[in-house]
């Protein structure tokens, strides 16, 4: 690249990235603002954040999400990884349209998935409650795990567990020895992947749980719709910690495996 | 073989299964309510009936839905042109490569609502960046940000512009640079290798990102409720509205039905024109 590209190309960047940030930034700064408009600055304050802590429907909204995260996460990555080493493995009748299915949760619109949900838990009369919400959040969180086993298996050599069975390693042996350690950094990757989304749904969770099973994006929004409330800002700014601290632990673990292709983003 | 085939299917058969129950089968099940007769008050009477499909391109929704997708269109094609400058430096950048793009992951990784919630302060009347015109005297009166089209551009941009990012960072980055060597050998000035090599070698990346933003984008329902209180519609409103408001689940279902159908071709066009590699871009 030319340096006058690079020059205007770099400009460029800081732009987009103000245009990333500046709304973050301008929530979190408000979630310390004295005033209950949280449009002017009148003085720092703790308030919202020691509100926020004793709010009984947050507590229960959040074990909710934790709850339902985590049974996601469990059998959408024991699924989701059986199915790719299938996939990967073995060539068979009607493959492609296997492959074509796991592709569909990845971009079906959450509502679809919700509304249809809805109607058949209708149709079957069955109550909403929170364990409602997780088949919504288990179908698209095999096609996450799936896709990213997958992406790790292809990268595998192979010969490694050709020379596990030459040197007499049964199937089983192969399995657990060789190729679940080689592709255990992508089934992590899968888990941790379908554990953030599911988190973070909200549109199967509107739909499909229960009254009082709310799961913290759903009450995000019932508080979001009321207006702007600097305690709103207090719940974002923690969340938006969560994912920094996150993230700054996942860049540790990237450069610590350099070699970690097939990782959440690639 | 057929000892393969079987235990193929074996470990197929949780996942399969449980696609089948929770996505076939209720889409399926939407399929068919969407051609039956409407009761009111979300009652179905199983008899054939395209009522639901003449409402929806009846001149009161077929204006939203045109409207929906002209806004999911525009935000898509902005994405599309912030994004892939900076995706280009970003891939381009060295030993910052890594750093610039943990920085991406942050609004990525930020709940939508949330991204959605902080426009509402920048764009409020008493906002930040109305008191801010004001304050430099450009305008006297606070302009109307919110409730209007533009809040709807900027919440699917802002909403979605990590989501068009990453897909064309990824294809950039495993983009073979051997190519662009070859070309300047061959004595291509840098703009053409670029628009003849890098160009077209990052096209999955921009239907990747392309997909994973403008479908969302027609059904997402939260920047039209929060960005303008629910007064400008996407079909994303509509279907929720049918189903927790007019109880009309027939219209519901038809627009939802709408919808898979135009993610299936989109699926199927994806397929088509790229390799199997590609799939990864639409993580």
């Amino acid at each position: 690249m030319r340096a006058k590209t690079r020059k205007v190309l770099f400009i460029y960047s800081l732009v987009v990235f103000a245009f990333l940030y500046i709304p973050i930034i301008v929530l979190i700064v408000f979630s310390f603002n004295d005033s209950k408009l949280g449009t002017v600055w009148t003085g720092f304050t703790f308030d919202w954040y020691i509100k926020l802590f004793s709010n009984s429907h947050i507590h229960a909204a959040l074990l909710n999400s934790l709850f339902v995260a985590m049974i996601t996460t469990i059998l959408s990555t024991i699924f989701g990884t059986l199915a790719a080493l299938a996939l990967y493995r073995y060539t068979f009748v009607g493959k492609r349209s296997i492959d074509f299915l796991f592709l569909i949760p990845v971009i079906i619109p959450d509502i679809v998935i919700a509304v249809a949900l809805l109607a058949i838990y209708g149709l079957l009369n069955i109550n909403l409650g929170l364990l409602t919400v997780i088949p919504g959040h288990v179908v698209w969180g095999i096609s996450f795990v799936m896709l990213v086993v997958l992406a790790r298996l292809s990268g595998l050599d192979r010969s490694l567990e050709e020379a596990a069975k030459d040197l007499g390693a049964n199937e089983w042996q192969t399995f657990w020895r060789v190729t679940f350690p080689l592709i255990f950094p992508g089934i992590l990757a899968g888990a941790l992947l379908t554990f953030t989304l599911s988190l973070d749904e909200f549109e199967v969770a509107f739909f499909t749980a229960g009254p009082g099973s709310s799961t913290l994006p759903v009450l995000v929004y019932s508080m979001v719709r009321l207006g702007v409330s600097p305690e709103i800002n207090a719940l974002s700014t923690i969340l938006i910690l969560v994912v920094i601290i996150a993230i700054i632990i996942w860049g540790v673990f990237i450069n610590k495996t350099k070699d970690n292709r097939g990782s959440l983003n690639d | 073989m057929i000892r393969t085939i079987r235990s193929a299917y074996t470990m197929l058969s949780p996942s399969l299964i449980w696609l089948l129950f929770f996505l076939i089968i209720p889409v399926g099940f939407i399929a068919v309510i969407s051609f039956t007769t409407n009761l009111g008050f979300g009652g179905i009477l199983y008899k054939f009936s395209t009522d639901a499909y003449r409402l929806a391109f009846s001149t009161l929704y077929a204006k939203v839905i045109w409207q929906s997708i002209v806004w999911a269109a525009l935000g898509t094609f902005l994405c599309i042109v912030i994004a892939y400058p900076f995706a280009y430096f970003i891939a381009n950048a060295g030993k910052w490569k890594n750093m610039l793009l943990l920085l991406v992951m942050v609004p990525f990784w930020t709940n939508f609502l949330i991204l959605i919630y902080a426009w509402i302060i920048l764009l409020n009347s008493q906002g930040l960046i109305n008191s801010l015109l004001i304050k430099i005297g450009i305008i006297a009166e606070p302009l109307t940000m919110l409730y209007s089209p533009y809040a709807v551009i900027i919440g699917i941009v802002y909403g979605f512009l990590p989501f068009m990012i990453l897909p064309i960072y990824a294809s950039l980055e495993q983009m073979d640079r051997s190519y662009l060597e070859a070309a300047e050998d061959l004595g291509a000035t840098p703009f053409r290798a670029f628009l003849k090599i890098t160009l077209p070698l990052s096209a999955p990346g921009i239907f990747a990102g392309s997909l994973i933003t403008f479908v969302p984008a027609l059904s997402v329902f939260v920047i039209t409720d929060l960005l303008t209180g629910g007064k400008l519609l996407m079909v994303g409103n509509i279907i929720r509205d049918a189903f927790v408001v007019e109880m009309n689940w027939q219209l519901g279902s038809a627009l939802s039905l709408l919808l898979t159908i135009l993610v299936l071709i989109s699926i199927y066009l994806f397929i088509k024109f790229t390799s199997s590699k590609d799939r990864n871009l639409l993580l």
